[in-house]
């Protein structure tokens, strides 16, 4: 009979040990965290941000059941339903990843003040002002010059072989719209490879579309049509490693790397990596402290938001991962600025004086320049990129 | 059965099919319910050959994905509601035999034409007055986007399906355009009209958003009934569309019909545009009508042109649709699958007129050749 005793103490001890360990083990019990999704791990875009927050919750011990993912989200009323559908399966935090996503959020936020609401990309938090809506990116401008390092020590390398001459060392961007996101990724991609290739300049072709395989891919192919001899992009798909692996030209991409595809000339991609602000925004909202989040948290290369894909030792040029990491070493140390306005002109004049759209009403109204440079993403202002200005060197279609 | 003795002996093929002539309600009822369930068995085995997940946690999860709450409810009901508004609309126009394929693009420039009245006049009218103005915009662009091909096909005799396509492709890049327009930032996006104010959005009945659009496509779905079925209107279009030689000697001005049922056709999607804008999205993409437009066609089709019919059709693909959506969320398994499994039943039921229409003979058990 004691034994019999001994044998039941012994489970129920053990039983309520591992209920106990799983309890704590994981993530506070009944958190639950919710993500929308644009598209599925099909398009590079989403597939960054799904990544992250698959390895968030795995470091913050988040069991599978805690975390609620949406893909094929559209950016219509389907957004607010899919908000509202996780707030009803118990969601703390919900988070989209998709600039048209944003004011659907922003009515589910006021509908639902006691649930965290974050949005990737969106300008509007700083002038809504609601305790629960918050922004986020990243100063991926500093990843991009980094990534155009790399890509004007290429084209000193061209030049260097005879391949190319001088003024033949153009580079080729397919951005998605003239939108100043696009704008300033590629101006700062274009500062960064003419700091070390001064005869660089740069042609933008647009596919009106954040992704879309077959435009990008005859962009790319018109630009090196027309005599582009490295290309770059802003959009989503793999389009234009694609075109330029089978021409032979050397390109950098964008969230991905695309070393697989094109492993005779992708040369390295600039990267926002997500963890660090889902992982931020996961520990404040289980914590009940959700409206400590900032309204517009921006992440840059100290918190490892921003990031270079593995340098592709067979395309690179020689010494290129030193002048990156030196250059890495002068933003962090906060010597060097890209849009420094000694570095660039517009229309052959220098910058003093710059209104940029801050808060979202299409009129210019803040003052951005300062201390000899264009204070882009700043502190007090916003995250998402406000830099709209073509500089001379970077050829832009007509139209726009 | 009517069967056909020849006289010359010949070889009968292996497999055979006879029309066969009207069945009961029950006996339709059966043939249906067992292609359904023979889909439910075939989506299963899929599930298994191609996932290795349980299919009843497949199921239940599609279950789940559709009544899981009552706003899980209410937006299947709204899903549902959209899709058979849109499926009404392109109806009389198909049962004349005129091939719309444009009712994406109608819709799209319906629900321009509200969002224009919003961004343009939002606050100058009371919003009651600013809703009935949208519906009338509506109504006057997706009547115009149809009409144009209506008048060639009736006037020129111009092929309608690749007519009313190719207004889709123009009717996208017009809220392209516009969108451009609007938001000089160029981001594209025009984001929720009027957040603050919520003039031109629909009030709430009993606290629930979408039941006036369902209410609204309720009432539409009574009278397209009526109308196709008791008006004299509604004949001559089953007429046209039957022959239009037959049409004409009868004394039927055919081009009227054309013109004028093509014209409702696209005025019905107006209303649709009106709902999506007005009850939904309050804001307009150029995917905005996230191609219901097509899906409308089959729907219709499946649904012979009856409305009634047509509910049910509508109801069971957004629960297909929704239960996709909910088994890539619960399984982590990519959307694609709960696609397929959408894929596989849409083609069985509609592959099951098939069965329900004709039957299948094998050799050994008749002996007498036959011809349909």
């Amino acid at each position: 009979m004691k034994k019999l005793i001994s044998v039941i103490l012994t489970l129920v001890l053990l039983v309520s040990c591992l209920a106990c360990f799983s309890a704590c083990s994981g993530g506070k019990a009944g958190f639950k965290v919710g993500f929308i999704f644009l598209h599925d791990e099909n398009s590079t875009y989403d597939k960054n941000f799904i990544d992250a927050a698959n390895a968030a919750a795995k470091a913050l011990g988040l069991d599978e059941k805690q975390v609620i993912m949406k893909v094929n989200i559209p950016e219509g009323s389907e957004c607010y339903d899919a908000a509202c559908e996780l707030v009803d399966e118990g969601c703390d935090l919900i988070f989209a990843d998709s600039f048209g996503h944003e004011t659907y959020m922003i009515q589910a936020a006021k509908e639902f003040p006691d649930v965290q609401f974050c949005h990737a990309t969106g300008t509007s938090a700083h002038t809504e002002k609601l305790p629960n809506f918050h922004n986020a990116f990243a100063s991926i401008y500093e990843g991009r010059y980094l990534a155009g390092i790399a890509a004007g020590m290429k084209l000193n390398e061209m030049i260097a072989n005879g391949k190319i001459t001088a003024e033949q060392a153009i580079i080729g961007y397919v951005g998605a719209f003239p939108y100043a996101e696009v704008i300033s990724g590629y101006t700062s991609f274009f500062l960064g490879a003419r700091s070390v290739c001064p005869t660089a300049t740069m042609k933008v072709e647009y596919t009106n579309s954040w992704f879309d395989i077959a435009l990008e891919k005859s962009a790319a192919e018109r630009l090196i049509g027309s005599g582009c001899v490295l290309i770059s992009q802003h959009a989503d798909s793999e389009g234009a490693p694609k075109a330029c692996e089978d021409a032979k030209v050397p390109n950098v991409a964008y969230n991905i790397s695309t070393i697989s595809i094109a492993p005779e000339t992708a040369l390295i991609s600039s990267k926002i990596n997500w963890e660090p602000y889902m992982k931020l925004i996961i520990e404040k909202t289980m914590d009940g402290k959700g409206e400590e989040i900032p309204y517009d948290w921006c992440g840059g290369l100290a918190e490892g938001s921003v990031q270079l894909t593995e340098l592709n030792a067979k395309v690179a040029a020689a010494g290129t991962q030193e002048a990156i990491n030196a250059a890495t070493e002068q933003f962090k140390a906060g010597t060097l600025k890209v849009f420094d306005t000694s570095k660039f002109t517009v229309k052959g004049a220098t910058l003093t004086e710059y209104l940029a759209d801050v808060d979202g009403d299409f009129k210019g109204e803040t003052n951005v320049i300062h201390d000899g440079y264009f204070d882009e993403s700043a502190k007090d202002q916003r995250c998402a990129p406000y830099f709209d200005i073509i500089i001379d060197g970077i050829t832009v279609p007509a139209a726009n | 059965m009517q069967r056909d003795h020849t006289q010359k002996k010949r070889r009968e093929p292996l497999v055979y099919i006879t029309k066969r002539s009207e069945l009961s309600l029950k006996q339709s009822l059966t043939i249906r319910a067992c292609v359904i369930l023979a889909g439910i068995l075939l989506c299963a085995l899929v599930t298994i050959l191609l996932t290795g997940v349980n299919p009843l946690r497949v199921f239940a999860s599609m279950i789940e994905g559709s009544f899981g709450t009552p706003r899980k409810i209410w937006n299947l009901l709204q899903s549902t509601a959209i899709l058979l508004g849109i499926s009404l609309a392109v109806t009389p126009a198909f049962k004349m035999r005129f091939w719309n394929t444009g009712a994406e693009g109608q819709v799209l420039v319906g629900m321009l034409a509200s969002v224009a009245c919003m961004f343009y006049i939002g606050d100058a009218l009371p919003s009651w007055l600013l809703i009935i103005v949208m519906l009338f915009a509506s109504i006057l662009a997706s009547a115009v986007w149809a009409g144009i091909p209506g008048i060639f096909k009736a006037m020129w005799n111009t092929n309608e399906t690749l007519f009313t396509l190719m207004m889709n492709y123009v009717a996208m890049q017009l809220v392209s355009f516009f969108i451009m327009l609007w938001v000089p930032s160029g981001s594209m996006v025009l984001g929720i009209v009027n957040p603050q104010s919520k003039n031109g959005w629909f009030p709430s009945l009993f606290g629930q958003q979408y039941l006036l659009n369902i209410l609204i496509v309720a009432v539409m779905t009574i009278l397209v009934y009526v109308y196709l079925k008791k008006s004299k209107q509604g004949y001559e279009i089953s007429v046209v569309g039957e022959s239009e030689n037959t049409a004409r000697y009868i004394g039927i001005n055919v081009k009227q019909v054309i013109i004028r049922t093509v014209l409702i056709s696209g005025a019905l999607c107006g209303v649709m545009g009106w709902i999506l804008v007005a009850g939904a999205d309050h804001s307009i993409t150029s995917n905005s009508v996230g191609g219901n437009g097509f899906t409308a066609i089959m729907i219709s089709w499946m649904s012979k042109f009856n409305p009634i019919v047509m509910i049910f059709s509508s109801i069971l693909v957004c629960f297909l649709q929704k239960g996709a959506g909910q088994i890539a969320s619960d399984l982590r398994l990519n959307s694609s699958v709960g696609e397929v499994l959408t894929g596989i039943m849409i083609l069985i039921i509609i592959s099951s007129e098939f069965f329900v229409n004709y039957r299948i003979h094998l050799r050994k058990k008749q002996k007498g050749g036959q011809e349909a």
